[in-house]
C-alpha cells in the first residue's frame, strides 16, 4: 500500500520538478494577489491586520485551484491514467499519492512563503506561526476536496471553470477555520479550536476524497 | 483462460455489437478486425475492464475480470503511448513498472530499450523523441513482460518494417511461453508462433 502511494508520490514530484513554471507561477499569483491588498488599502495597521487572515486565506484557496485542473488531465491525455486504473491496486491508493504529491508542490510552497506575506499586514509573531500553522494543516484538504472537483471535470470543455464553480464553495469550511484560527490568536481568544476543525477536516477529506475521486476517473475512463 | 459471453456493446445512441462471444486459451492469439468505428477498441477496453459491457459477461480462469488479481496478469498497451514527455525512456520504464507493481532491473530496462533501437538515449526526454521512439519506448515494456495476458490496440502503427518483424517477435515469445494475446490490427502481420484466431466486427 505505501509502496504504491510512494510510487505515484516520487513520479509527480519528479514531473513536477521538470515542470517547475508550475509551481512558480502558483507561487507568484500568491504573493501579488495577497500584495495588492496593502497596497491597495493604504497604510492602516489596524485595518490590514483585521483582513489580513481573510486576504491570505482567499488567495491561498485561488492559488490551488490554479493548479488542479492539471491534476489528472496530464496523465489522462498521455494514456498514462488507463495504465494507472489498470495497475493491480485500488485506484484510490494512487489517487491518494496523487494528493499528497499535489500538496507538496502546491500547499506546502504557500504555507512556507506566508508568514513573510504576513508581514505587510503588521501580523504579530503569534500571529504568523498560527497562520503558518493553519495554512500547513489546512491546505492538503484543499488539495483532497480540489481533486474531487478535477475528477468530475476531466476532460470536459470549460472543465476550468466548472472545476472553480464545484470545488470553492467545498472550500468555504477550511476559510472559515483557518482565517477564524489567526482571527481568535490576534484576538487573544488561541487559535486551538480552530487548528483542531482544520485538522479534522483534513483528515477527513483525505481519507474520503481519493476514494470519490476515482469513482469519478473510472466513469470519466469509460 | 479467457471467455467472453454473449457481449453487447452500445456507445451513445449506436449499437455496435450484440451476442458476442469467444474463448481464448493458452498460447492462442485473437486478432480483432473491422473497419474504423466497428467497436474494436471498444470491445478491447472492455476486456480490461474499463468499459463495463451493456449485457453479458468477461471471465479470466473461470472467475469475472472484476477482481484485482486479473488486473495483475494483464497487460494493456493503448493507442496512447502513457508516457511522460519530461522523463526520459529509462525513467518511463522504471516509473510504469513500478506504478504496475511489477519488478525491473534498471539493467533489464536498460537492456529493453537497446533492443528496441533505443541505446544512446536512455537519457534524453522523450519530448525529444520521433512518434516512432516514443511508441517503441512504449513497446519496450513487452519485452520483460512476463504476465500472462496482453491486450494491444494498434501495436504496430507508427513502425518500420524492421520494428514491425521485431515486434512479431516479441508477441510469439510470449505465445510460446503460454501467453495469451487480444490485439487490433488493420495490418495483418505473420506471427510465427502459436494458434492465431481472427475475429471480425461488422
Amino acid at each position: 500500500m505505501f509502496k504504491i502511494i510512494s510510487a505515484v508520490i516520487g513520479r509527480d514530484l519528479k514531473l513536477a520538478m521538470r515542470r517547475q513554471a508550475d509551481i512558480v507561477s502558483a507561487v507568484f499569483f500568491f504573493i501579488i494577489v495577497v500584495s495588492l491588498f496593502p497596497l491597495g488599502i493604504g497604510p492602516e495597521p489596524d485595518l490590514l491586520r483585521k483582513l489580513a487572515p481573510g486576504v491570505l486565506w482567499v488567495a491561498a484557496l485561488l492559488a490551488t485551484m490554479l493548479s488542479l485542473p492539471r491534476l489528472f488531465a496530464d496523465d489522462h491525455r498521455d494514456g498514462t491514467l488507463e495504465q494507472l486504473a489498470l495497475a493491480p491496486h485500488p485506484l484510490g491508493l494512487v489517487v491518494t499519492g496523487k494528493v499528497i504529491a499535489h500538496w507538496l508542490v502546491s500547499g506546502l510552497p504557500l504555507a512556507l512563503i506566508a508568514p513573510v506575506l504576513g508581514l505587510q499586514f503588521d501580523l504579530s509573531t503569534d500571529a504568523l506561526v498560527v497562520l503558518t500553522g493553519a495554512i500547513l494543516l489546512g491546505t492538503p484538504a484543499l488539495s483532497g476536496i480540489g481533486a474531487i472537483g478535477a475528477a468530475l471535470t476531466l476532460g470536459l470543455r470549460g472543465g476550468g471553470v466548472l472545476l472553480s464553480l464545484l470545488v470553492l464553495p467545498l472550500y468555504i469550511p477550511v476559510l472559515i477555520f483557518g482565517a477564524g484560527a489567526v482571527d481568535a490568536t490576534v484576538s487573544g481568544l488561541g487559535g486551538e479550536g480552530h487548528l483542531s476543525l482544520l485538522a479534522a477536516l483534513t483528515f477527513a477529506s483525505l481519507g474520503f476524497a481519493p476514494w470519490a475521486s476515482a469513482a469519478a476517473l473510472k466513469i470519466a475512463l469509460e | 483462460m479467457l471467455e467472453a459471453d454473449n457481449l453487447e456493446c452500445v456507445r451513445g445512441e449506436r449499437r455496435l455489437f450484440a451476442g458476442l462471444g469467444f474463448k481464448l486459451e493458452a498460447g492462442e492469439l485473437l486478432y480483432l478486425q473491422g473497419r474504423n468505428g466497428a467497436g474494436k477498441t471498444s470491445l478491447l477496453r472492455m476486456l480490461i475492464g474499463l468499459l463495463p459491457p451493456e449485457a453479458g459477461e468477461i471471465r479470466w480462469k473461470g472467475q469475472s475480470i472484476k477482481s484485482d488479481d486479473f488486473r495483475a496478469d494483464l497487460c494493456y498497451l493503448g493507442h496512447l503511448n502513457a508516457i511522460k514527455e519530461e522523463l526520459t525512456p529509462l525513467e518511463n520504464l522504471l516509473a510504469a513498472a513500478r506504478l504496475a507493481d511489477e519488478e525491473l532491473s534498471e539493467d533489464d530496462a536498460i537492456d529493453a530499450l537497446e533492443q528496441v533501437g533505443l541505446a544512446g538515449r536512455e537519457d534524453l526526454a522523450c519530448k525529444y523523441l520521433s512518434q516512432g521512439q516514443k511508441r517503441r519506448v512504449a513497446l519496450a515494456r513487452l519485452v520483460k513482460e512476463r504476465r500472462p495476458l496482453w491486450v494491444l490496440d494498434e501495436p504496430f502503427v507508427a513502425l518500420d518494417v524492421a520494428a514491425v518483424d521485431w515486434l512479431a517477435g516479441i508477441i510469439s515469445g510470449h505465445l510460446q511461453r503460454g501467453g495469451l494475446a487480444v490485439m487490433t490490427t488493420h495490418q495483418l502481420v505473420d506471427i510465427p508462433a502459436g494458434t492465431v484466431r481472427e475475429l471480425r466486427l461488422s
